[in-house]
């Protein structure tokens, strides 16, 4: 190994050709090469603590364990090849990637249009810059928890408002047909304003003089949107897009808080199918390899995803 | 023409307004109806809407007549707890990787950040187990240390990118007056990243503070935490809305006045420095 490598900026090198190293110097090359993993040490210490239990969670999904007894036997693939001949399962996939698509490309568009609306010098948009995160910041089950008090047959506000559209005994989570939209509503309520701050943040970044250029040449707005802010926005609309996917594939909190899953199964979601396996059921063994299946697809999907937003990220910075 | 041309303009300002006010509606009335909420006696509960005779009741009620003031401390003790075991061992992590050059540092970096993003219920499967079994289920200690796959990957990116920022020709300088690097560390780059670094810290709080799942399956009656108990106010027989409400408040405050403290680091916090702000 060469430790001239790892001498960090500024320092002398110890490690000069034709000199016989002296055996303090040689422990102080060491110390030095040592010295970043020392550092991370108690890091990867404290995460991979947490994460052993990932490794006994392989092995205990090869297992009939549950909770409601320590006896167990080794069953080899039982538990995988179960899931995946459970409708259930198949089902709960079809509401996660659906669930996740429909945040997703809610939010997105939704961020994207506010983004650029706030992009101006005029009093309301700086104030609203500043006050529109406040849903970012609560917890998502509070925000389900206030959205469920106002659709609240009762108490709820929004009764009266949707009774002049003709919608007066509209049913939010309680009804299977509007379960799924009444889940969106509250994730694009709860998170669109992460997508706001971070195109907002990239809109604010664009270089002047391309937009004088085209503002020369006389392109629409939609032009210049198209073929300037789109190509030059796409590493942080991607990076965006990846942090949106990887959370709502998973989301287990508003739908937890909201439908716990229902009505029926109409948003058992595979987080919550697991949750519901392992925890109520006390089927632990079945419901890991639900989660290892999700954690396939989050992983693929984010891998993939961060390998466009490098090249984006080149591409961009090759224009500006 | 110039006329129709500055009509158009005009039209076209007051609908991008009108847009951007009729989303701030969306984002933002739920908070005041739940502040609303949380201020009008059960007697006016279903009789009235915006005018009432607001009223005290209800945050005495929570704070006074409900066990949901020690879930709140709580929260605040194992929030705080996690935050500052994150510095600890994160604010060094975080230079390391921002400075030294050693193998395997990219790899390092992102499976630390790809603790953050492993589903929640994945973790807690096999976590329930041996939480159960060596006892660390329903303690501070539990959730303290589940909590740092939250604060921990998001302070040392946050921080790595503020770290990087900082010129090494001023290391360089300093260690020629003869610190080491520890001292260096502290009395040199630590002052330079102290904005990013309060960022970092407030914004691992809140994200601690909103933490669900974790508490909800690895605590109970002890430990557990407002975020989750909340939730159950809901659920129990005679529902007090008022009550829903006023906690939901206080839970949510703390951390809307935060938010506005780190404003203009939030970007770069959020996206795990990903996006500069």
């Amino acid at each position: 190994m060469r430790t001239t490598v790892l001498v960090p900026p500024g320092e002398p090198s110890v490690e000069t050709p034709g000199m016989e190293l002296s055996k303090s110097a040689a422990k102080y090359a060491q110390r030095k090469a040592l010295r970043p993993y020392l550092i991370l040490a108690p890091t990867l210490l404290l995460t991979l603590g947490i994460l052993i239990p990932f490794v006994a969670a392989i092995y205990l999904s090869f297992t009939d364990f549950t909770l409601r007894s320590s006896d167990y036997s080794f069953i080899g693939f039982d538990n995988y090849v179960s899931m995946l001949q459970n409708p259930d399962f198949w089902h709960s996939l079809v509401v996660t990637l659906q669930y996740a698509f429909l945040c997703t490309t809610v939010e997105m568009l939704l961020g994207i249009g506010v983004a650029l609306l706030l992009n101006e010098e005029n009093p309301i948009s700086k104030f609203l810059r500043i006050i529109l995160i406040f849903p970012l910041m609560i917890a998502p089950v509070i925000g389900t928890l206030i959205w469920k008090l106002m659709t609240n047959p009762s108490v709820g506000i929004l009764r009266t408002p949707m009774s002049w559209v003709g919608l007066g005994d509209f049913k939010w989570g309680a009804s299977p047909d509007t379960a799924m939209f009444s889940l969106v509503l509250i994730d694009a309520w709860v998170y669109t304003p992460f997508v706001i701050i971070l195109v907002l943040a990239g809109l604010r970044s664009l270089p002047k003089s391309p937009y004088e250029a085209a503002l020369i040449d006389g392109g629409s707005p939609w032009f210049v949107f198209k073929n300037l802010t789109l190509p030059m926005l796409a590493p942080v609309l991607l990076i965006t897009l990846v942090f949106r996917l990887m959370l709502s594939l998973q989301e287990f909190s508003i739908i937890f808080a909201l439908t716990e899953g229902g009505p029926g199964d109409t948003t058992m979601s595979l987080s919550l199918l697991a949750y519901n396996r392992g925890f109520p059921f006390y089927g632990l063994a079945e419901a890991i390899p639900i989660m290892l299946f999700l954690y396939l697809i989050v992983y693929l999907v984010s891998f993939i995803l961060i390998g466009f937003w490098r090249k984006a990220q080149q591409r961009a910075s090759g224009v500006a | 023409m110039n006329e129709s041309v500055s009509i158009f303009t005009l039209v076209g300002r007051v609908s991008k307004t009108v847009l951007l006010l009729v989303y701030a509606l969306f984002a933002l009335f739920p908070l005041l109806w739940m502040i609303i909420m949380s201020l009008k006696p059960d007697s006016q509960m279903f009789t009235t809407t915006f005018i009432f005779s607001p009223t005290m009741e209800n945050y005495s009620a929570v704070f006074l007549r409900s066990d949901y003031p020690h879930f709140f401390l709580n929260n605040l003790l194992v929030s705080i707890s996690a935050v500052l075991l994150s510095l600890i061992v994160g604010v060094p992590a975080a230079y390391a990787l921002a400075r030294f050059h050693f193998r395997l540092k990219e790899d390092i970096a992102f499976t630390i950040l790809s603790f953050r993003f492993a589903p929640e219920i994945l973790v807690i499967l096999p976590l329930f187990l041996i939480y159960q079994r060596t006892g660390l289920y329903d303690t501070y200690f539990g959730l303290i240390w589940v909590y740092q796959l939250i604060t921990l990957p998001l302070l040392i990116w946050i921080l790595r990118g503020y770290f990087e920022d900082i010129s090494p020709d001023i290391e360089a300088a300093a260690q020629l007056d003869g610190y080491s690097w520890w001292q260096v560390f502290l009395k040199v780059l630590l002052p330079l990243v102290k904005p990013g670094l309060v960022a970092a810290s407030l914004l691992c709080f809140i994200f601690a503070w909103n933490a669900f799942t974790f508490p909800l399956l690895l605590s109970d009656a002890r430990a557990q935490t407002s975020t989750v108990v909340a939730l159950r106010f809901l659920a129990s027989d005679t529902v007090h809305y008022g009550q829903v409400a006023a906690a939901a408040t206080i839970s949510a405050l703390p951390e809307v006045i935060l938010a506005l403290l780190i404003q203009k680091h939030l970007v770069r916090g959020l996206s795990f420095g990903a996006v500069k702000g």
